[in-house]
């Protein structure tokens, strides 16, 4: 049944996309707002699968690489549905749920075998370190996503083509405004995801920080985020600058979350968890 | 019968002088002018509509006459001599008129093209009219329709979206690189004309401070003095661009007033703040090299006409789409109103009266099939007579009802009674759904 739930939420996703691309393309208002209602209804019946998984494993479904990135897309498409709710960023639908689609995506084609949970993992601390964890990357990827609009945009002005693009792209202050909103929620949720994995790895191996890879990598990560937003508050680093430094954080925390797994063995192996 | 014909008559901007204009506007009349017009006999419905750059009377007209009975009444109160205005006027009838109409209300007839005020002065001019009762059936339907059209226009050509001239072009830019202006600060360097009037169109966008640095102090204390700016002198030109945000450069230097290392040095100081330069000077106020600086955005004279030019000729291919809209609609109105005409109306209704009954003959024609010629034509007879006598009464009513004062919507009513399709109402048909959404969306904008 979840399975099922997975997919239609999958197909609505891709609907929504579609929609938002629509009306990027066409300039209807009417294409957004169903659009955005779609998404909404995808959301809605992709927390009602997320849901019935939980009450099947008896866990929350964030362990292995299927169920992470379906819970990464369906943050993804939480925070994006606030964020066009509270603070409208023009024709961002349209480069935001392409990506949703994508995660959720990769996320069908995973592996989705039910195995009891490793005793490693069994613990308080796993809902809590992951959950706040994947939260953060929704929020910084769709910092992201913002990042690369201003990129776009920026370079329409410099250039002097002010055609479609440049009529259908808010303007470079709100892009900038906006991608610096994600950063300043997503930073602190991703330093707490540190510190809880930290307390956990703690409780687990009986040390702190094992200089496992992706603590590794995800220390980068945080610096690179740190780095950024320090610039941001001390010299007001803003503009194409901080929107190159956004996207390169972001391919660096993709680099944590799957490149790491992958490549570099350690304890996070949740992917490879049962291949 | 002599069907209602709408008419249009006026000037407007290109036809008319202003002199002109403002005495046909009748300001100085202590009746309201739309009640002079209305109580012209012969005249049904009336709408007057006066604007700054036309005025024009629609009506629903009972007589061909009245369009000469309303201009020499027009000539008369605004004390024109007729021979002397008569080439300025334009005088339309039926399809012309509803045309006329249907591309002001779309500012397709507008000075500038696209403009968005004329819709909200045509409202205004149709709630007075609307409130004093002279808007009837006719006119109201065409009114709405014609805000009906002009919303179309609107929504899906993008006539109205775009800059036209260079200081347009300039707040539509600062507005992309800023989004919302309030709380921006602009700096005039040199005090040229154009300068100027950039400088108001950015104020008018909500741009909340403004400088002006100029050679000769005086010169930038007067026009500060005029835009409500602060006059600052050009020595203090790299303090003052920390705090600006859009910069406007008009001076008449024969060299570079404004270097690229120059705005580099202050980039830290502002903290990296976009930075827009406008450079409208000939020659050149500002280093080129300045708009490869980051978080700098720099646009001379020639790149603004540039935008200003690809702005108008997509405006003229937007304003050919919406040309076909209008007469696309003018056709569906003009339908609607032939509907109106009785004549139609009655052959309808007794088509429909012998077509029911054949189709009921051919029903019962095996039972019938039995009797003889002579039976038959008898039962010929019988039926024919029922139906001529079931609908002779509503048909006379129909011929006569031209003499009362809402025959049209007497026309209509029957036409649902009848569950008549005519030509007219395909209309109707095809557009139920559309049409009660824009009354709906129409009765809100106008109460």
């Amino acid at each position: 049944m979840h399975d099922f739930l997975f997919q239609i939420a999958l197909f609505i996703y891709f609907f929504a996309a579609a929609g938002f691309v629509a009306h990027v393309i066409t300039m209807r208002k009417g294409a957004e707002r169903i659009a955005a209602m779609a998404l909404s209804c995808g959301f809605v019946v992709h927390t009602i699968a997320i849901a019935l998984l939980w009450h099947a494993l008896g866990h929350p479904p964030i362990v292995n690489m299927h169920e992470t990135l379906s819970f990464l897309a369906w943050a993804m498409s939480g925070s994006f549905l606030i964020f066009h709710h509270y603070s409208k960023v023009k024709s961002m639908g349209a480069f935001a749920t392409p990506l949703i689609v994508v995660v959720m995506t990769a996320s069908s084609m995973q592996h989705d075998r039910m195995l009891p949970l490793p005793p490693a993992l069994k613990s308080l601390w796993l809902p809590i370190h992951a959950t706040i964890c994947l939260l953060a990357y929704a929020v910084l990827a769709l910092a992201f996503v913002i990042s690369i609009m201003f990129l776009l945009q920026e370079r329409q002005i410099k250039r002097k083509r002010l055609g479609g693009i440049f009529r259908r792209l808010p303007s470079l202050d709100a892009l900038d405004s906006a991608a610096e909103t994600c950063i300043k929620i997503g930073f602190p949720l991703l330093t707490l995801g540190i510190v809880t994995g930290s307390i956990w790895a703690e409780q687990a191996w009986g040390a702190y920080w094992s200089w496992d890879p992706k603590e590794t990598w995800s220390l980068i990560t945080w610096f690179l985020y740190a780095a950024l937003l320090h610039q941001r508050f001390t010299v007001g680093w803003r503009g194409r600058r901080a929107a190159i430094m956004t996207i390169i954080g972001f391919l660096t925390l993709l680099f944590t979350f799957i490149g790491v797994n992958y490549l570099l063995p350690g304890a996070h192996t949740y992917a490879t968890w049962y291949d | 019968m002599n069907k209602p014909e709408i008419i249009l008559l006026g000037v407007n901007h290109k036809t008319a002088p202003v002199e002109v204009r403002e005495k046909l506007a009748l300001k100085e009349e202590e009746t309201p002018p739309l009640q002079l017009f209305s109580e012209i006999p012969g005249c049904r419905e009336t709408v007057f509509l006066s604007t700054c750059n036309r005025v024009e009377v629609i009506a629903c007209a009972d007589t061909p006459e009245l369009m000469g009975h309303i201009k020499e009444f027009w000539f008369k109160r605004a004390g024109l001599d007729e021979a002397a205005v008569r080439d300025a006027f334009y005088e339309c009838r039926g399809t012309e008129a509803v045309k006329h109409l249907f591309r002001v209300a779309s500012s397709l007839d507008s000075m500038i093209v696209g403009e968005p005020q004329i819709l909200g002065q045509l409202k205004d001019a149709y709630r007075a009219a609307a409130e004093a009762g002279s808007a009837g059936l006719i006119l109201n339907r065409l009114l709405h329709r014609a805000f009906s059209v002009a919303k179309r226009v609107r929504t899906e050509t993008r006539i109205a979206s775009q800059a036209v001239s260079i200081s347009y072009a300039a707040v539509e830019l600062a507005r992309k690189i800023f989004g919302d202006l309030k709380g921006k600060n602009a700096l005039l360097v040199g005090a040229g004309e154009m300068a100027e009037l950039a400088a108001q169109h950015l104020k008018a966008n909500g741009v909340t401070g403004l400088a002006v640095a100029n050679r000769t102090l005086q010169r930038a204390v007067d026009l500060a003095r005029d835009l409500g700016g602060t006059a600052v002198s050009l020595e203090e030109l790299d303090q003052e661009l920390v705090r600006a945000d859009i910069v406007i450069s008009s001076t008449g230097a024969p060299g570079v007033v404004i270097t690229a290392d120059q705005v580099r040095s202050i980039m830290r100081p502002r903290r990296h703040r976009l930075l827009f330069f406008i450079d409208i000077a000939v020659p050149r106020d500002i280093d080129p090299e300045v708009n490869s600086i980051e978080n700098v955005f720099l646009y001379d004279i020639d790149e603004l006409k540039e935008v200003v030019e690809e702005n108008r000729a997509e405006r003229e291919k937007e304003a050919m789409k919406a040309e076909r809209m209008v007469e696309e609609e003018v056709l569906k109105f003009v339908s609607w109103i032939d509907s109106l005409d009785i004549v139609p109306v009655i052959r309808e209704i007794m088509a429909r009266g012998e077509q029911i009954r054949k189709q009921e003959l051919a029903k019962s024609s095996k039972c019938l099939n039995d009797l003889s010629k002579k039976q038959k034509k008898a039962v010929e007879a019988l039926t024919r007579s029922i139906v001529n006598k079931l609908l002779h009464h509503p048909v006379t009513s129909i011929k006569q009802c031209r003499d009362m004062q809402n025959s049209d919507e007497f026309i209509a009513a029957a036409c649902r009674l009848f569950n008549i399709e005519g030509a007219g109402h395909e209309e109707q048909r095809s557009g139920k759904a559309q049409d009660s959404q824009d009354g709906h969306a129409e009765q809100e904008n106008v109460t």
